[in-house]
């Protein structure tokens, strides 16, 4: 029996080997325990406040709302958190969590790269050794990272099999952690896996909710109509959601990789493609996953190596199903749009995952009133992706 | 008396693992025909999938090759029926993930696997919290799925799980994923007489068996041996397959008669 619900509707779950179940046990009595202790309450504000440099900051988009010539937008500012992205909440929440569990070894996967560096950022802080495992294909593509980790002291090991990606790097650190599970944590970067990892991410990121909300009634006088974020596994979205999801007047809307078009088959819309996306298990959780119809696990594909995965986390796979929240999909070239269009207006170089969240405001933002607000998560800054964007940019001339 | 229980009359039983497909369809039933034919007293028969998370390198690289070569969950129970067909008649036990069950369908899957003449089901991301599911889609008269116990498993899963336990137990040795190690784990025969003290049901012993000789060695301590990653790299490796699985087969065969004495 498990202390917290270790469902969100009919998805979720602890679909791993016997091996880690102890390990899920343990970490979610850890978790419990640290929820109510005013200590680790104190340690977790103090550094997030001090290291991570919390509260981020809302901004107006005052140029980009002027330019869209609808809705206000605001800008709750991830990206400005400590190691550019939010990634950092839940890897110093989690890195505390090890601490009190007496392990003194973690393991991370990364996609872009933003969890890998939060990773080893909080390993370097609190004096934890750090191992990082990433796709090849992302390696190439997030090189700046990849630097930065080893720079922060973590071992990054490429992963070769499968398809060199999220997925791969994900299956990696799981064989990794059943192997050393009895001194090793594994610190999972996304509202994914097995229960309790989908509700601890979500605690851990629903700051940003909780400051966004605060900041927008005392900005604006009043909540937003639509609140936006990317989706990958989901856990930007999930943690600003988590401040408006009892707010039934705030639209959320979750933004998915729409990769080239869902039409071409490669993209990673696991709402958006009903010939390939079922409910499926995959890497702990039951949601839905894009699979073949044997139920092999498909191959995404995103311009952001951050959105580039198959499923989603089970806890948006219920929102989706309850209607509380709506999904959609922004393309590369959507994307890329959305990321220049920034940068021009409001002199913010967004992470490309983001960039998929002003892709959606560029589409919806016209559509509103003046009077009308959106919220919009800008989950990381984009300087790791200056590369790609450089090489897109070429390919497009 | 079912083959499982058939089969443990002849203890330590010998259970190789093989992935269906591997290294293409044909060579894939006519090695595990010659391992059942010349030593294999139970056979783990291998549903390939995407993302085999309790899987080391040898049995990941050998189920890609499987789908690279078009394996199906179809093509697999087919493939079952078809080694029922050539006189193959100890118990096949089909170990696969759980995600390619559900897309084809739990109730669906469980009924074609025991008309394709299989005995059992291996599914190593489905711990007993979420096992329910699956054992309702057995209905009626229900093949069993085979639970496995791992060194980390606390006292009361243990008995938990060896209580609730059909077939076989099934213990994973090492703290780890598939593959072979060096040595035998030192504290494997206390955890066995540990699972022993909740059920008299055979407990079998898998993960990191790679050579006759610790075969022998867990045979003293275990009611059976289960080699994967050594099976699959020994035979996938060999220009003669189906020849190296009969060797392969016989060789841990006597080696698992030894242990008796």
């Amino acid at each position: 029996m498990t202390l917290l619900n270790p469902k969100f509707g009919n998805y979720g779950g602890q679909f791993v080997p016997e091996t880690l179940m102890p390990a899920l046990i343990e970490l979610e009595e850890a978790f419990v325990k640290a929820k109510t202790d005013v200590e680790f309450q104190k340690e977790f504000n103090k550094l997030m406040a001090s290291f991570v440099g919390r509260p981020t900051p809302l901004t107006y988009a005052k140029r980009l709302s002027e330019k869209l010539g609808g809705a206000q937008i605001y800008l709750k500012r991830e990206d400005l958190a400590h190691t550019g992205a939010h990634k950092i909440n839940n890897a110093l929440g989690q890195a505390l969590l090890v601490k009190r569990m007496g392990k003194k070894r973690i393991v991370a996967e990364t996609g872009a790269g933003q969890h890998g560096v939060a990773s080893a950022t909080v390993a370097a802080l609190l004096g934890l050794e750090c191992v990082v495992y990433m796709g090849s294909v992302d390696i190439a593509r997030q090189e700046p990272n990849v630097f930065r980790m080893k720079l922060l002291g973590a071992e990054v090991k490429p992963v070769n099999s499968g398809t060199q990606t999220l997925k791969d790097a994900i299956n990696e650190a799981i064989r990794d952690w059943v192997t050393n599970v009895r001194d090793t944590h594994y610190l999972l970067g996304s509202a994914l896996g097995p229960h309790p990892y989908p509700t601890i991410v979500r605690e851990f990121q629903s700051v940003i909710g909780t400051e966004a909300r605060e900041q927008i009634l005392l900005e604006v006088g009043r909540l937003p109509d639509t609140v936006i974020a990317c989706v990958g596994g989901g856990s930007n979205a999930i943690g600003v959601f988590s401040g408006f999801v009892d707010d039934e007047g705030v639209e959320l809307i979750g933004v998915e990789a729409g990769g080239s078009g869902i039409d071409s088959g490669k993209h990673a819309a696991r709402f958006g493609d009903a010939t390939k996306a079922r409910v499926g298990v995959i890497h702990g959780t039951r949601t839905y996953v894009l699979q073949d119809e044997d139920g092999q696990i498909a191959e995404t594909h995103s311009v952001s190596a951050g959105l580039d995965y198959a499923a989603v986390g089970p806890e948006h796979a219920m929102l989706r199903d309850n209607e509380r929240a709506f999904y959609t999909s922004a393309t590369d070239a959507e994307a890329l749009n959305g990321f220049h269009t920034l940068c021009h207006t409001e002199g913010i170089i967004p992470a490309l995952e983001s960039s998929h969240a002003i892709a959606e405001v560029i589409k919806r933002a016209p559509t509103m009133k003046k009077d009308q607000v959106i919220l919009v998560n800008l989950s990381g800054r984009g300087d790791k992706d200056l590369n790609t964007v450089l090489k897109e940019m070429g390919n497009s001339e | 008396m079912n083959r499982i229980e058939n089969a443990f009359k002849n203890k330590p039983i010998f259970m190789p693992y093989f992935p269906l497909g591997y290294p293409d369809s044909a060579t894939s039933i006519d090695v595990i025909e010659a391992l059942a034919k010349n030593g294999a007293d139970l056979i783990e028969v291998g549903l390939s999938f995407s993302d085999p998370l309790a899987d080391g390198p040898v049995i990941q690289q050998a189920t890609q090759v499987a789908l690279e070569q078009g394996i199906t969950i179809k093509k697999s129970l087919e493939a079952v029926k078809e080694l029922r067909k050539r006189g193959v008649d100890i118990p096949l036990i089909l170990m696969g993930y759980y995600n390619p069950m559900l897309a084809y369908g739990l109730e669906k899957f469980v009924r074609d696997a025991k008309e394709a003449g299989a005995d059992g089901f291996i599914i190593p991301d489905l711990p007993i919290e979420e096992s329910d599911e699956f054992i309702r889609a057995t209905g009626q008269s229900p093949l069993p799925l085979i639970p496995m116990l791992a060194p980390t498993s606390s006292p009361d899963r243990m008995e938990k799980i060896a209580r609730n336990a059909k077939g076989f137990i099934y213990l994973v040795s090492v703290t780890g994923i598939t593959g072979e190690r060096k040595t035998i784990s030192a504290g494997l025969s206390d955890l066995i007489a540990d699972v022993r003290k909740h059920t008299n049901i055979p407990v079998c012993v898998g993960f990191g068996i790679g050579t006759p000789e610790q075969a022998k060695e867990v045979g003293q301590m275990a009611d059976g041996v289960i080699v994967g990653t050594a099976c699959v790299r020994t035979i996938g490796t060999s220009q003669t397959p189906v020849e190296t699985a009969k060797q392969f087969a016989s060789q841990f065969r006597s080696a698992l008669n030894e242990s008796k004495k």
